[in-house]
């Protein structure tokens, strides 16, 4: 009976987990409920994704309506695996979070810490599942509201402004695509996402349509961070809490660029998407600059948190370039991309929050001589390093290598010499960090730094050893990626 | 304190106001199926009526009807009634939110499970509204006085 | 040209959006930028709104007698779906002024420029 129930039971374990988190005034209750929940979570994704690839698409109608007036669920290749990603995060950040939170949040706001995060976690997961246009902005709300307050509670007090950017930007985005739903309902009379492939067509590109694709386009565009409407992510990741960084990180602009996806292709349609000859030519060479130019911002950080903030606007460059070219292979290189740099920065994000734990800050000159003091971290940093610049037999590698497939396979030398270029740059900044933990001396007055401890380590090196796994054995990733790239250029069904 | 002895005509309108505004607070709720109304609504109205009573009388006075606490309290269990409909439904046979199977008959399983979903909306509005304006006002009244 | 205001719904849509995006582009002080992101909020919200308005329709409640009877009704949907963008927004206003608070109280000042020299020296 609860096999039937899946889709939906995805979203309401943590939707009901979150009140009762707030009513759980200890801290220690909260995460012990919250890893609960998140374990069940990540349970419940593996299954669907393992349906899905047996026997299809799944469909749920909430309350019993019918689509497409009622809300519907709908679970295809493409979501399930964003939902696996999402939750395997979730699951590992909220393992590692107890002894994170504990030193950098006072007591009194732990369980609100947790009601937030399972707040956030449930609306991207609703964000993921839902097959209803407003649906999605709704839960897109729900998440990006309590990344807000998750933000607001990092120590330094730039977390309150950097929220508060975030909060304008973020609203400004979301209202963008709620405009651009309602045109879409205008021309269609319909919010259910299949509904609307299937109708548009009919509807003709008309100004309507066109000024909702726009209005959609910037409104998830905003919400990724692709450059240059990046301006919002580098302080939010910067000063929020080290496991709220890493979650957000790894799960909250790969959702974004989720919806992206599906308005391109499961409402729009991959002909309507490819025709639109202006959107190649906008998004490719935005999404190259942000490759060459956040890579380069990256290496004047002094803030490593900061750094890898930058680094993440320029993955996302990598995988817009991917989704840009609109073929097979740029959309298969695109979402594992997406895969790939989830697990590595959000591994990467875990590390640092060691570093935080330890050293007390992430910045470069604190960082001095931590190679032999915290020995498992920093080598986790390296190994993660080494990811993100795309050396053979790491996960990064295994992406750039179909990016670089994808834009040959176009022709566009030019893109292939940036995704190589942004290496390199992704080489120094990487090399800035390794030079100061190995071969710089410790401080005389640094503070004793021990090895992090295990319940911080094990989740870290989780996510890191996966995105060494994931270099190694591609069945799971490109396989899937590839069966979500077909999928959603054979049309929306 | 000073303030709340000298305006004694909104004292006592404020308090001849209060019934009324919680019962059409809750005429709004429960007449939501009937017509225009709904937990939205209804909380919002709800939750004037003892933003109304902090402003006259002072949010220690209010504090005493509604410890923060309690309202907290309240916000969460809200919501829980709403999603705790959701899972009864599907307990029962039904999608999540099912109404139809609450009852032997739809029409009925429909009227219970939108009733009590309103109710759920309508408390932790009403609660939502109380500790917003709580937080905010109480900040101040904590000595963070802004220079 | 005949019918130059055309639906004048939109226009009146466009300029609110308009304003409240200039208002949170333009202004510096943090409590106008909420204000400003409200205005644009609301445009949203009136665009909906009107969008629900069939010519001649009346307010959709089936009361009886007129069941049947071709009455034209209005569309509620998109009326519905406002109301959960309007709760939404009602949440965005109040976390950001809980926000601005909470930077007044660390900073002392709600001038976007003030508070970025305040953080300067690092």
């Amino acid at each position: 009976m609860i096999a039937a129930h899946l889709p939906v039971l995805q979203i309401v374990v943590p939707l009901i987990a979150a009140p009762i988190c707030l009513l759980l005034r200890r801290g220690s209750l909260a995460w012990g409920l919250s890893l609960a929940v998140s374990l069940a979570v990540l349970v419940i994704a593996a299954n669907l994704l393992t349906q899905v690839l047996e026997s299809g698409p799944i469909s749920y109608q909430l309350g019993g309506w019918a689509p497409p007036w009622g809300i519907e669920y709908r679970i295809d290749v493409l979501n399930s695996f964003v939902l696996l990603i999402v939750a395997a995060i979730g699951a590992v950040v909220l393992a590692y979070a107890r002894r994170s939170v504990a030193q950098e949040l006072p007591e009194s706001q732990q369980s609100g810490f947790y009601t937030a995060l399972l707040l956030c976690l449930a609306g991207l997961l609703g964000v993921t599942v839902t097959g209803d246009a407003f649906n999605l902005f709704v839960f897109l709300e729900i998440s990006s509201l309590s990344s807000y307050v998750l933000i607001s509670m990092g120590r330094d007090r730039r977390a309150l402004t950097a929220a508060f950017q975030y909060l304008v930007m973020g609203t400004i985005g979301a209202t963008f695509i709620v405009i651009g739903i309602g045109l879409l309902y205008m021309a269609t009379g319909t919010l259910n996402m299949a509904d609307l492939g299937a109708r548009l067509p009919a509807a003709g590109a008309s100004r309507t349509v066109l000024a909702a694709f726009a209005f959609l386009t910037v409104g998830a565009t905003l919400k990724l961070a692709l450059f240059p409407l990046h301006f919002w992510l580098p302080n939010a990741y910067a000063y929020a809490p080290s496991a709220v960084t890493a979650f957000l990180a790894a799960t909250a602009t790969k959702v974004s660029i989720y919806i992206l996806l599906r308005f391109f292709y499961t409402i729009f349609g991959p002909a309507f998407a490819a025709a639109d000859i202006t959107l190649q030519s906008l998004l490719i060479p935005l999404a190259t600059v942000a490759v060459l130019v956040c890579s380069t911002v990256a290496i004047f950080q002094n803030n490593v948190k900061r750094m890898l903030a930058y680094s993440s606007i320029a993955q996302i460059g990598y995988m817009m370039i991917g989704i840009g070219f609109g073929t097979a292979t740029g959309l298969t290189a695109g979402i594992v991309h997406l895969f790939n740099h989830a697990l590595t920065k959000g591994g990467l994000f875990l590390v640092l929050g060691c570093v935080v734990l330890r050293a007390g800050s992430c910045r470069l000159d604190d960082l001095a001589g931590l190679g032999r003091r915290m020995p498992l971290t920093m080598f986790g940093f390296v190994l993660g390093g080494l990811s993100l610049i795309g050396v053979p037999l790491t996960a990064g590698f295994v992406s750039k290598w179909y990016l670089v497939q994808a834009a040959i396979e176009q022709g566009n030398w030019l893109v292939a010499a940036a995704i190589l270029a942004g290496s390199l740059l992704a080489l120094i900044y990487v090399w800035r960090v390794v030079e100061a933990a190995y071969l710089r001396p410790a401080p005389e007055n640094a503070p004793e730094a021990a090895e992090a401890p295990w319940s911080m380590l094990i989740p870290a090196w989780i996510l890191i050893g996966a995105s060494v796994y994931f270099g190694v054995e591609t069945s799971l990733s490109v396989g899937v990626a590839s069966e979500a790239a077909r999928f959603l250029l054979g049309g929306a069904g | 304190m000073s303030m709340l002895h000298r305006h004694f005509i909104l004292r006592i309108t404020t308090k001849l106001l209060m019934p009324f505004i919680l019962m059409f607070a809750l005429y709004v709720q429960f007449h939501g199926d009937f017509g225009p109304g709904g937990g939205f609504q209804a909380g919002v109205i709800f939750g004037a009526g003892f933003i109304l009573y902090a402003l006259i009388y002072g949010i220690d006075a209010a504090e005493k009807v509604t410890p923060p606490g309690l309202i907290r309290a309240v916000m969460a269990l809200g919501l829980l009634l709403y999603v705790g409909v959701g899972y009864f439904g599907m307990f029962l046979g039904g999608a999540f939110l099912d109404y139809n199977v609450l009852r032997h008959d739809p029409v009925h399983g429909q009227h219970l499970g939108i009733t009590l979903v309103e109710l759920g909306v309508g408390t932790t509005v009403a609660a939502t509204m109380i500790t917003v304006f709580f937080s905010f006002a109480g900040r101040m009244r904590r000595g963070k006085r802004p220079e | 040209m005949a019918d130059f205001p055309g639906l004048f719904n939109y226009w009146i849509v466009i300029v609110l959006m308009m304003t409240g995006f200039y208002v949170v582009i333009a202004r510096g002080n943090l409590v106008k930028k909420i204000v400003g992101l409200n205005i644009f909020q609301t445009s949203v919200f009136i665009l909906y709104i009107s969008m629900g308005k069939v010519d001649g329709g009346t307010a959709p409640i089936i009361v009886e007698g007129t069941v049947g009877a071709g009455v034209t009704y209005s569309n509620p949907l998109p009326h519905v779906l406002i109301l959960t963008a309007i709760v939404v927004g009602i949440a965005t206003t109040a976390l950001g002024l809980a926000l601005i608070v909470r930077i007044k109280e660390a900073y002392g000042t709600i001038e976007e420029d003030e508070i970025f020299a305040k953080d300067e020296p690092e």
